[in-house]
């Protein structure tokens, strides 16, 4: 597994116990193994928005399940990051909608304004720039998503205003 | 006139369609309430589902009526419904609007379907990134658990039904009902392998039943207006409104909610037609996996499961991807196919080599490296992932790259023959 271990401690705190007991609760008691993915997303979050081991082994601590269940299903989604990531992810679509209506000259534009490439993160740590799959908002396209919000109908006006916004 | 937006969408022009008092002023739950107040004999609500012709909606267009008559009602044990709303399908962004502003239409078909299959708990998998669409559907949740219209005892009528939200964490393969399934219980999205089919295997080992997020939705409406509303507003077999989001080179890309064989042409010009008045070379009528057709076949057509597979095609999921004359055909294809490539989840050999294959050598031809071979072993490898594959996955690669390749084949030889494009002469980037 690739796997960049600079963190080693990792724990969750009373609030983010709970809100993976709430997932846990949905579940049939047997089956707590369903909460991995909610617990995942969790911990990432409260990690800076990346998992390392120790988060990882923290969520096989807590829903009581062998650690390769969690590592598994960790490597397997694409959401989940395995290395740290700078502060904003900027995740742009450039599939068969989003390349109909010019994500080429998206990506082209954060590549030049962030100095980096696809898949890397600002000498700064403060942005992370991923290439990823279809978000599911094609009518709006081109589209990427920062954090939780998507921003849709892009253009490199937009971007700069977007990138304004967070420096 | 064409009539729009009836069923999923029959709140969007509403204020805050999303709430639970909008959902109420248009008669929403009035059907939920009156199966439990009269005690509905389920057996007459499946024979109005099976009678309004109602096709699942997330891409294969099963009769749904059939597919919850494979459960029964009185068999012992565990059953559960489960919603597909992890929308991945390229082209697709349907269930993403129903989920953010139609929330309980969604919960109320859901718990109908509980109620004739005798399920009391049911899920709904969202996909991970739809943030504001999780969002909407759980507070809609909160807000009917609020007016008793889901847990214990609902409406003092003595039956059961909790509904939940799962997430899931990017993953197209999870789009798959076995997949799904195996991520819902915290693994990886590995399909299964059928049968035995979800109706006797599904959640948990127990019998399940699982649509697409605009299949549940469309249910209060049927039952409220009558299957024969819904069947005459579609054509025959082909029942009902769809969804179809149509994107691409389209001057008013949108999701359009209108009937089931509507014609090509005017779902086209309804999208405002082909932007800056280029002309139209091909579209996807159905997301990235099926098949491409040429705009003259495309114009004569209408949008209806049994129209577009006698053309060759496929409704699929309704994902209406436009393309003008300016599109590079090879450039467009091996986005499509690295596409597959990427989110093969890896157990069956011939999709994880074959994907890798198809995605390299195209990308090879693209930028200037093809060979005259090339089309042959794409073709090949095509062929070879066809039918050979535990899910459709396989299938949903190779179409692209047959069909792409069999109506624009000049194309990709040119690229070959001359290491750049066509449409200008340029090299790709």
């Amino acid at each position: 597994m690739d796997v960049t271990v600079t963190e080693t401690v990792f724990e969750f705190n009373q609030h983010e116990k709970a809100e993976i007991d709430i997932w846990v609760a949905q579940y049939p008691l047997e089956q707590k193994r369903s909460a991995v993915i909610p617990a995942l997303h969790i911990a990432q979050k409260a990690n800076g928005g990346w998992l390392s081991e120790a988060a990882m082994k923290a969520v096989a601590d807590y829903l009581g399940l062998p650690q390769i269940q969690v590592f598994e299903v960790a490597t397997f989604y694409s959401m989940f990051e395995l290395a740290p990531v700078g502060k904003h992810k900027l995740c742009v679509c450039t599939n068969v909608a989003c390349l109909l209506n010019g994500s080429d000259d998206i990506v082209a534009h954060l590549k030049k304004r962030l100095k980096i490439g696809l898949g890397e993160t600002t000498a700064d740590k403060q942005f992370t720039l991923k290439e990823v799959e279809c978000l599911g908002a094609c009518v709006n396209a081109p589209v990427l998503q920062l954090g939780e919000e998507y921003h849709e109908k892009l253009t490199p006006e937009k971007v700069d205003a977007l990138l304004a916004g967070l420096e | 006139m064409i009539a729009v937006d009836q069923i999923c969408f029959r709140a969007n022009h509403l204020p805050e369609p999303w709430t639970l008092k909008t959902y109420e002023s248009l008669g929403g739950y009035a059907v939920w309430r009156d199966i439990l107040k009269n005690k509905t004999d389920p057996t007459l609500l499946l024979e109005q589902i099976k009678n309004s012709f109602l096709r699942g909606r997330g891409g294969a267009g099963f009769p749904t009526g059939l597919k919850w008559s494979f459960i029964s009602r009185n068999s012992p044990g565990q059953k559960y419904v489960v919603c597909n709303s992890d929308e991945g399908e390229p082209g697709t962004c349907k269930d993403r609007d129903i989920l953010r502003y139609n929330p309980h239409q969604l919960i109320e078909g859901m718990a109908i379907a509980g109620y004739v299959m005798g399920a009391t708990v049911g899920y709904n998998y969202i996909r991970g990134e739809f943030n504001e669409p999780i969002n909407r559907f759980h507070d809609a949740l909160k807000e009917a658990y609020a007016a008793g219209l889901l847990g214990n005892n609902i409406l003092n009528a003595g039956f059961n039904f909790d509904l939940y939200h799962h997430i899931g964490a990017g993953a197209y393969i999870c789009g798959e009902e076995t997949a799904l399934l195996e991520s819902l219980e915290g693994k990886r999205g590995n399909p299964r392998f059928k049968p035995p089919f979800p109706a006797s295997y599904g959640l948990y080992g127990c019998p399940t039943t699982i649509n697409n997020t605009e299949t549940f939705a469309s249910v209060p409406v049927i039952l409220e207006k009558g299957s024969d509303w819904f069947l005459e507003m579609g054509k025959p077999k082909n029942g009902g409104m769809k969804i179809f989001s149509v994107s691409g080179h389209v001057n008013r890309p949108g999701n359009f909610e209108v009937p089931l064989g509507l014609p090509f042409k005017d779902l086209l010009e309804m999208a405002g037609g082909v932007r800056n008045g280029y002309r139209l070379k091909a579209v996807i009528p159905g997301g990235s996996s099926a098949p491409l057709l040429p705009a003259d076949i495309m114009m004569d057509l209408d949008m209806d499961f049994d129209s577009l597979a006698h053309a060759g095609s496929m409704l699929g999921s309704g994902a209406v991807i436009i393309m003008d004359e300016t599109t590079c055909m090879v450039k467009v294809l091996a986005r499509i196919a690295h596409f597959y490539f990427e989110e093969s989840c890896g157990q069956c050999t011939p999709c994880r080599e074959g994907t890798g294959w198809m995605s390299r050598i195209l990308h090879r031809i693209l930028h200037g490296q093809g060979r005259k071979e090339h089309l042959t072993l794409l073709d090949n490898v095509a062929q070879n992932i066809m039918g050979r594959t535990i899910c459709a996955l396989g299938d949903a690669a190779a179409m692209p790259v047959q069909s792409f390749i069999k109506h624009f084949r000049s194309e990709f030889e040119y690229h070959i023959e001359h290491g750049a494009c066509n449409l200008g002469g340029q090299q790709h980037d």
